[in-house]
């Protein structure tokens, strides 16, 4: 008995030390990299960016990073930050708290995002003005905790973002897998949304949260924006794809690869001959990895 | 203390290091997953975990938003298993509230707070263990973790300790040398522009020697900097080499 359980349920854990190291051999030291406090220029005919600041008429850095300059700003992006939202990117967000008139949602930014109850489509895409009926019913159509995927409608002076749902693409999300990777790795591209041809739809939002669900039949339709919500058990099939795809994703932001639709495709199906569990050990995640890199080199995507 | 000789008549101190010298640093950045940054450091045997979470919405009570800037907030703790003696240490105790306060005073100065107003940044140290210059070994941690997180300063914060034993100078105390009645300087700047955020001293030292142990103690944080720059560095170009390879 004692040994059936241990075949079945083997746990593969493996000591810190004998843990492959992560690091590679580093080519030599990049060019324009700067750390707090250097000075980038004394010549004052430049723009201050983001990442520096000016004192004693002399350009500082403040972030460690690498210098980028267009015409006559300089900025200096840090290699890992909190998202800095842009009017139109595509971002999933879980709502902490239902207020007046609208909804605050947590969105790995440096502020709660806000989602006013004007900007969402009711359910039965109804367009009126917004009644205190619905005031009331606020917290039925997104409740703390539901997960939404929107739309950034305009930036607040102090950076904080205000979200629109008024296309039936946004809404809220059903049954699938979140999963969160660095927000500089998401490429902003003109679909965030897709649906992968191995069956699972994948929502890539640019604050480095993704949505991988199964994908639903068009008949039944997304179009409701989500708010009649399909709680049927997903296939152990449909769960395994999504699980693989999740695993896939997180191998590659291991490996700082940018993330979009097709580079994530080809590191599917390299690691189609592997468990879904086995894609999180280091030596396959790497073995998987080099293949996407040199299918994405041959292909030229 | 007698029989203890702080400084030999060769000119070594009780662990072999001559008066300017530092304790070896050790550092690592981006240990942990979930935080903004983080970092950890070993200065000779005191060692240091620094955890940093921000600039996120003020969580708990509202009212600690500051309309014009970050509230940064810090919180300094000792493990139980840090010192010679096992002791529980609750957060609150005096000891650390202090400690904490120093913290969030030092960030304050060197974090540019006016770029995210009404949110928050948390600092969270950890002593696993203590060899003496906890305060230096967490502000240094916290520098690198704060680094990490994306978060602009004016410049690194290094911290460093100075003593003054038999009329010389000495650099980055130890436990021992810390607790053997002499006087104490902590030190913490930004080395760039030699600007003194921080300045503590312990027991009584002669005002003629001042200047000499604030000039090595002001020195030891440059030396700081240049090996806790160099660990950023390595860790900057080693987490872009590949983002900028693999942009296809």
């Amino acid at each position: 008995m004692r040994g059936e359980i241990e075949s079945n349920m083997a746990v593969d854990i493996r000591l810190a030390g004998t843990r492959e190291t992560t690091k590679r051999a580093v080519p030599d030291e990049i060019a324009n990299l700067v750390t707090p406090g250097d000075v980038i220029t004394s010549d004052t005919g430049f723009m201050r960016g983001h990442g520096t600041y000016m004192e004693d008429d002399k350009l500082h850095t403040s972030v460690a990073g690498v210098v980028e300059r267009v015409n006559k700003l300089i900025c200096v992006k840090p290699v890992k930050t909190r998202y800095n939202g842009e009017v139109g990117d595509v971002v999933i967000g879980r709502i902490i708290e239902v207020g007046q008139r609208r909804w605050k949602v947590e969105t790995h930014s440096k502020l709660d995002s806000i989602l006013m109850l004007s900007s969402v489509n009711l359910p039965g895409g109804e367009l009126r003005r917004r009644s205190e009926e619905d005031e009331k019913m606020m917290r039925h159509y997104l409740k703390e905790g539901d997960l939404i995927s929107a739309e950034v409608q305009s930036v607040f002076s102090d950076g904080a973002l205000s979200l629109h749902t008024r296309s039936l693409k946004y809404g809220k999300l059903g049954q699938g897998t979140l999963l969160q990777v660095s927000p500089s790795l998401v490429k902003r591209r003109k679909t965030h949304f897709h649906h992968l041809p191995c069956g699972a739809s994948m929502i890539l939002g640019n604050n480095g949260y993704i949505w991988l669900c199964p994908t639903v039949s068009e008949e039944t339709g997304t179009e409701t924006g989500g708010y009649d919500q399909d709680l049927q058990p997903v296939t152990k099939g449909d769960r395994q794809t999504v699980a693989r795809l999740r695993n896939c994703i997180l191998a590659q932001a291991a490996h700082g690869m940018m993330l979009f639709d097709t580079g994530i495709l080809y590191t599917y199906e390299a690691s189609l001959k592997y468990p879904v569990k086995d894609i999180m050990k280091p030596e396959v995640m790497t073995e998987i990895i080099e293949i996407t890199n040199h299918r994405q080199e041959v292909e030229g995507s | 203390m007698a029989g203890l000789e702080l400084l030999s008549d060769q000119g070594f101190r009780i662990d072999g290091r001559r008066p300017h010298e530092l304790r070896k640093i050790q550092c690592r950045l981006g240990i942990f997953k979930q935080a903004d940054g983080s970092a950890y450091i070993e200065q000779g045997n005191t060692k240091v975990l620094a955890a940093v979470y921000g600039p996120h919405e003020i969580r708990g009570s509202r009212g600690k938003a500051l309309h014009d800037k970050v509230l940064v907030n810090c919180q300094y703790s000792m493990a139980t298993f840090s010192t010679g003696e096992r002791k529980r240490r609750p957060r609150g105790d005096r000891k650390s509230q202090e400690m904490t306060m120093h913290l969030k005073q030092t960030f304050d100065a060197a974090i540019q707070t006016a770029l995210y107003p009404r949110s928050q940044i948390d600092i969270f140290v950890e002593v696993l263990q203590s060899d003496g210059g906890n305060y230096c070994a967490s502000v240094n941690a916290a520098t690198l973790a704060v680094i990490d997180a994306g978060i602009p300063m004016k410049d690194y914060v290094c911290a460093c300790s100075a003593s003054f034993v038999s009329d010389t100078p000495i650099v980055d105390i130890s436990y021992l040398e810390e607790s053997s009645g002499g006087p104490e300087l902590i030190v913490a700047t930004l080395p760039k522009s030699e600007q003194i955020v921080f300045l503590e001293q312990n027991s009584r030292l002669h005002e003629d020697n001042l200047s000499k142990v604030l000039d090595l103690a002001v020195k030891g944080t440059k030396d700081v900097h240049h090996v806790l720059d160099q660990a950023v560095r390595e860790h900057v170009s080693q987490v872009s080499a590949f983002e900028n390879t693999d942009q296809s």
